[in-house]
């Protein structure tokens, strides 16, 4: 949050509209989310100059108000009403809270130009029985009748509440830095507050020894006052807090804050006294306690830092102070640290301790020692000011900070060619101005030293070009196209794969489905066929999102669960996804679920049901499409969640690469048919392509035959006898037939064959075939111990 | 009988006959073995070779005469046969065809194949990288180092302490494209995927959701050629009339860094709810690639320079087909997927 009223100390806006400026502020970098305003217009000091009571009423008040350039008539209902006293007076066309506007009128017959407010009406304050009972705002006699009485409430200010990107916290989070950022864009000047003040004979040396014993501090400077007095701050201290977002307390803390909403330097304020002579910085030790100002005992560990006296600790360096050597009612000298700790140790320690304040935020953005020093001697200005303190001469301070000043060097061409523009050398001289970037050009080449308190600009040429960009305005760029050569881009690797796939399944009639990587441990232990243990987060947000899973089938089961609910019948669905394994193995998957209709015309009564072989012709579909035909078998396999009658393994060249079948019933009584292959598998496996096979010009001859045969033969094992016994005039095998029951032994089973024999080089006369046919027939019935039934 | 009376008395006999059955049989009656016809021919034995030629010429032409009357008649009866086939063939064409089974895509995919078909049209390849991912590709190479703010700010799923983690953007993706190809060939890509962050899952926020990476590194790139390419983009996407705009911004790996807006496409910039009130709307984040992330990948950023931007894939979809809830594309509600099995020419 930062106060406009504020800002103005440091650079001139007085001119500006300030929700204009917000806009040109946002075009440059830096948000600015909402531009508030507590002005309420038509609102006046006025003083009551004669005050009856109304004729009409037993609690209403005639009010003469004398309102500086006329003297107005107001009836008004306050029991502390009177002749004599200063008010705030709302004038007509004045519109309070709650979009409450005020008009001239008659209140009971009487004439009343206005209204004499309450803080409560002017949503100051709350509404209560309280603040009701308080009546209308007194307001002190030395402020000038007819004045704007938003000056008296401190409702005169406008508040832009920033969302600046992480890296620029640093230089406008402050309103110095801010004040800069203004000046950059409407080409002005900053003046930096008064830090002048009286120094005592004595030295602050001969009261503190500072030894600083990690690597953890930088920078550590302190200076000491004494004879404070602790009294309430001075209203425009109060005011600007406030509008800053922060609780107004007492003169010394809260200049303090308000040096660092100044500089963007924390401060932090130890009573002397309690304090002692010593201050050692060092790292904490494991599990040493302090109790923190707020009353807390908090545990430390090696990681954080601390302000000790030599032997306990008295601040969690960076994040708060300790109880035991705090600023109260009675404290008189104080000893002030304005310090550089390590960004990542505070930030750490901060959010470890759930302590983020607007100081740690700070501290851990990272900070630039000129404002440290310039923060130090700012608070001794307002404490001699505001505080009546006296201070001490000298200072101490640790100090190994890196000094080397950020330089950087480039051409303007270098400039315009990253951002596609034309400066001339004098269009950058005035862009680097306005930065106020110092800078030489000699040469044609620029040489620019980067303030400090531009911690997020790098000396290189991008950010250099960032600032000058933003400044010049993006919205000046002009569009082009890269100058490269014209391709056709191409999907790589996985990528080209999972498309041929994804494409297929969807021209199959299966929905694409997306779902969640993470899974519960529970969901996590299904459908674990392949083997693979999970990624177990070591600390999740939630248990149900904790496991990286290894299939996606118990995902899609949930899909399938959801749509169930919603009474879909036909759902057909499959997800293409990463999984992992516990070596960090990947292996995309491609999973399916398939339940209800595969096609369905109800009034017609035509129906392909989802089942085991609609399920498996999608998957031979499938794997033809991407040219493994011949290579791939499927093999029966009981696997956990699986129908141990109906499931298969599904192999290509002997590797296995996937499953399918048909979820236990016992786990899902609904017929769901699941499969999962392996993405990954397939990718790694070399494919032939595509070579043109003529079909024969002579004709073929088909034979058909039936086998009755125990029902536990499958009939691979026959296709195979078969295959095997026709030899090569043998081309097609097709099974028509799948018959159970009468005539037919209880276990036995009758398999119908169409066989078609062709040649490519003749005509095959029906002795040959017959002779073939015959061999087939002899074979199967002795090797597979079958009975022909016909042919 | 002349020719005259036999074709009368053919044609009286066909004005009564309905049917094939009934005129195979006249037609047996005149041209079979015993016919009308063949009885003639049987006079020609007993005649002098003059009158023969005469009957024979006579007989001919009785004989075509009748074969075509009864020909024609034939072909009247199959047309009316054919037309009362026809007629009882006829079918309720509004009944509901055959539910031919079509799958759609997730919603996600199907504005992802839109973004890579534009930017496959602009020589991108589209690539793919790991979700569980290496610090070193996620964080270091991208200039974010160990303690950086950054880090932070996307709440990471971390595996292993500060080494293996579920990557929280898909930039992981730039980098291992940039080293693969070894820092001295130019590149153009994009790489949809999925990334994960530590948010709590409701109607605007998801642990798990995709970005549309993109990196192109030439020499003599710059942030106008940048825009130009949103410009492709965001018309494409939303229509010609967009406008396109960019605002400074800050990320890590991009240096300048913007953020790109669209006009809004619901009041066209007149200020409405969706781009509350402001007229634009934000869509991506990208910027001039930064050099350390040049030097770190392998590329010399004395000669190369590039671009790099992020699309939200769900933010795209959110917008473009009026989804208030993200956790619309990880549910498939068939009901609501099914309308995406189509494209929008």
């Amino acid at each position: 949050m930062i106060s406009l009223n504020w800002v103005k100390d440091y650079v001139d806006i007085v001119d500006e509209n300030l929700k204009d400026l917000a806009v040109k502020i946002t075009k440059a970098g830096v948000n600015v989310e909402a531009v508030i305003t507590k002005h309420i217009d038509n609102l006046v000091i006025g003083k009551v100059v004669k005050c009856l009571d109304h004729p009409d009423s037993d609690h209403l008040h005639l009010c003469m108000v004398d309102i500086g350039k006329e003297t107005v008539q107001i009836v008004c209902g306050a029991s502390n009403v009177r002749e004599g006293i200063k008010v705030i007076v709302a004038l007509p066309g004045c519109v309070l809270p709650g979009n409450f506007e005020i008009k001239a009128g008659k209140i009971r017959g009487q004439e009343s130009n206005g209204m004499i407010c309450a803080l409560f009406e002017l949503g100051l304050e709350e509404k209560n029985d309280e603040t009701y009972a308080k009546g209308i705002e007194e307001v002190d006699d030395s402020v000038e009748v007819g004045s704007d009485a938003n000056i008296y409430l401190g409702t005169d200010d406008t508040v832009y509440e920033l969302d600046v990107h992480k890296h620029r916290n640093n230089d406008c989070y402050y309103h110095i830095g801010f004040a800069y950022e203004i000046a950059s864009i409407l080409n002005k000047k900053v003046t930096l507050p008064d830090d002048k003040f009286k120094e005592l004979k004595d030295d602050v040396k001969d009261y503190i020894d500072l030894k600083v014993d990690t690597d953890k501090c930088p920078y550590y400077t302190c200076k000491m006052v004494k004879d404070v007095v602790i009294k309430e701050s001075p209203e425009f201290i109060k005011q600007r807090l406030i509008s800053a977002g922060m609780r107004p307390i007492n003169n010394v803390v809260d200049i303090s804050n308000y040096v660092m909403l100044e500089y963007g330097q924390p401060l932090h304020f130890f009573d002397k006294d309690k304090l002692g002579n010593k201050i050692l910085v060092r790292n904490a030790k494991d599990k040493e306690e302090i109790v923190t100002l707020d009353g807390q005992q908090r545990v430390l560990c090696k990681d954080d830092i601390v302000i000790t006296d030599g032997k306990k600790p008295v601040c969690i360096a960076g994040v708060m102070g300790g109880e035991n050597t705090d600023v109260d009612d009675n404290t008189k000298n104080i000893l002030i640290e304005s310090a550089i700790f390590d960004a990542v140790s505070i930030r750490y320690t901060a959010s470890k301790l759930n302590l983020k304040s607007e100081a740690s935020i700070r501290y851990g953005k990272g900070l630039n020692y000129e404002y440290t020093d310039a923060a130090l001697r700012r608070a001794c200005h307002l404490l001699e000011k505001y505080a009546d303190a006296k201070i001490l001469s000298g200072i101490v301070k640790h100090d190994k900070v890196d000094k080397t000043e950020k330089v950087v060097s480039f051409k303007t061409e270098e400039i315009n060619s990253l951002l596609g523009i034309t400066l001339t050398n004098a269009d950058c001289k005035t862009e680097l101005a306005r930065l106020g970037f110092d800078y030489k050009l000699v040469k044609g080449v620029f040489t620019v030293t980067i303030p400090r308190r531009r911690l997020d600009v790098d000396p290189n040429i991008n950010d250099i070009a960032e600032e000058i960009g933003r400044l010049y305005g993006y919205h000046n760029l002009v569009s082009t196209l890269p100058m490269v050569p014209t391709r056709r881009g191409v999907y790589v690797g996985d990528v080209r794969i999972r498309k041929l796939i994804s494409k297929r399944l969807r021209s199959l009639g299966l929905n694409e489905t997306k779902t969640y990587t993470l899974t519960s441990p529970d969901m996590a232990k299904l459908f674990r066929y392949d083997n693979r243990e999970c990624i177990t987060l070591p600390n999740p947000m939630s248990m149900d999102k904790s496991v990286i899973r290894s299939s996606i089938l118990p995902s899609l089961m949930n899909v399938y669960e959801y749509n169930k609910a919603r009474h879909i019948d036909d759902i057909l669905l499959y997800e293409i996804s990463k999984t992992y394994d516990k070596d960090y193995h990947e292996d995309t998957k491609v999973a399916i679920l398939m339940k209800g209709n595969y096609i369905l015309n109800a009034w017609q009564g035509v129906k392909v049901k989802c089942d085991f072989y609609v399920l498996k012709g999608i998957i031979e579909n499938l794997l033809n499409y991407l040219g493994f035909n011949n290579r791939y078998q499927f093999d029966k396999v009981s696997l956990p969640e699986m129908h141990p009658g109906i499931c298969a393994s599904i192999s290509i060249d002997k590797e296995v690469v996937g499953m399918l079948g048909r979820v236990h019933p016992s786990y899902q009584k609904d017929e769901i048919y699941v499969a999962e292959l392996s993405m990954t598998k397939l990718n790694e496996k070399q494919v032939r392509g595509i070579k043109f096979k003529e079909a024969s010009k002579y004709p073929e001859i088909k034979k058909d035959l039936a086998f009755a045969i125990d029902k536990k033969t499958d009939a691979k094992t026959i296709i195979n006898q078969i295959r095997k016994s026709g030899g090569k005039l043998l081309t097609d095998i097709e099974v028509f037939d799948l018959y159970e029951g009468e005539n037919i032994d209880a276990n036995e089973k009758s398999l119908a064959f169409s066989l078609t024999f062709a040649d490519m080089s003749r005509t095959l006369s029906d002795e040959e075939v017959t002779k073939v046919f015959d061999t087939i027939i002899k074979d199967v019935e002795t090797k597979l111990n079958a009975k022909l039934r016909n042919k | 009988m002349n020719n005259e009376e036999i074709i009368q008395s053919l044609n009286e006999k066909l004005t009564s006959i309905n049917d094939n059955n009934a005129l195979n049989e006249l037609r047996a009656q005149y041209l079979g073995k015993k016919g009308i016809v063949t009885e003639l021919s049987k006079q020609m034995g007993s005649l002098s070779p003059e009158e023969k030629k005469e009957l024979g010429k006579k007989l001919n032409e009785i004989k075509t005469n009748v074969t075509e009357a009864i020909d024609n008649k034939k072909k009247e009866i199959d047309e009316r046969e054919l037309n009362a086939k026809l007629e009882s063939e006829n079918i309720d064409i509004t009944l509901p065809g055959t539910n031919i089974p079509m799958g759609a895509p997730n919603i996600l995919e199907n504005i992802i194949e839109e973004v890579e078909e534009v930017f496959m049209s602009m020589g991108y390849d589209v690539v793919d990288g790991p979700e569980v991912e290496e610090d070193k590709y996620n964080f270091e190479l991208l200039n974010i180092p160990k303690g950086h703010p950054a880090r932070d700010a996307q709440d990471t799923f971390y595996i292993e302490d500060e080494s293996i983690l579920l990557r929280s953007q898909t930039s992981p993706v730039q980098a291992r494209t940039m080293l693969k190809a070894g820092g001295n060939t130019p590149i153009r890509m994009i790489c949809p995927g999925k990334t994960y962050r530590r948010d709590a899952d409701d109607a605007t926020h998801s642990h798990q959701f995709m970005q549309i990476e993109g990196l192109l590194v030439d020499k003599n790139i710059s942030l106008s050629d940048l825009k130009g390419t949103f410009d492709v983009i965001a018309k494409k996407l939303f229509g010609d009339d967009i406008k396109t705009r960019f605002r400074p911004s800050y990320y890590q790996f991009t240096e300048p860094s913007v953020e790109t807006d669209i006009s809004c496409f619901v009041c066209k910039g007149e200020g409405c709810s969706l781009c509350k009130n402001t007229g634009w709307i934000t869509v991506s984040g990208a910027g001039m690639v930064h050099p350390n992330v040049l030097r770190n990948c392998g590329y010399d950023p004395n000669i190369w320079s590039g671009f790099a931007f992020g699309f939200g894939a769900e933010r795209l979809a959110m917008l473009k087909y009026g989804i208030n809830d993200i956790r619309t594309f990880y549910q498939t509600d068939l009901r609501e997927s099914k309308p995406f099995d189509r494209r929008e020419v």
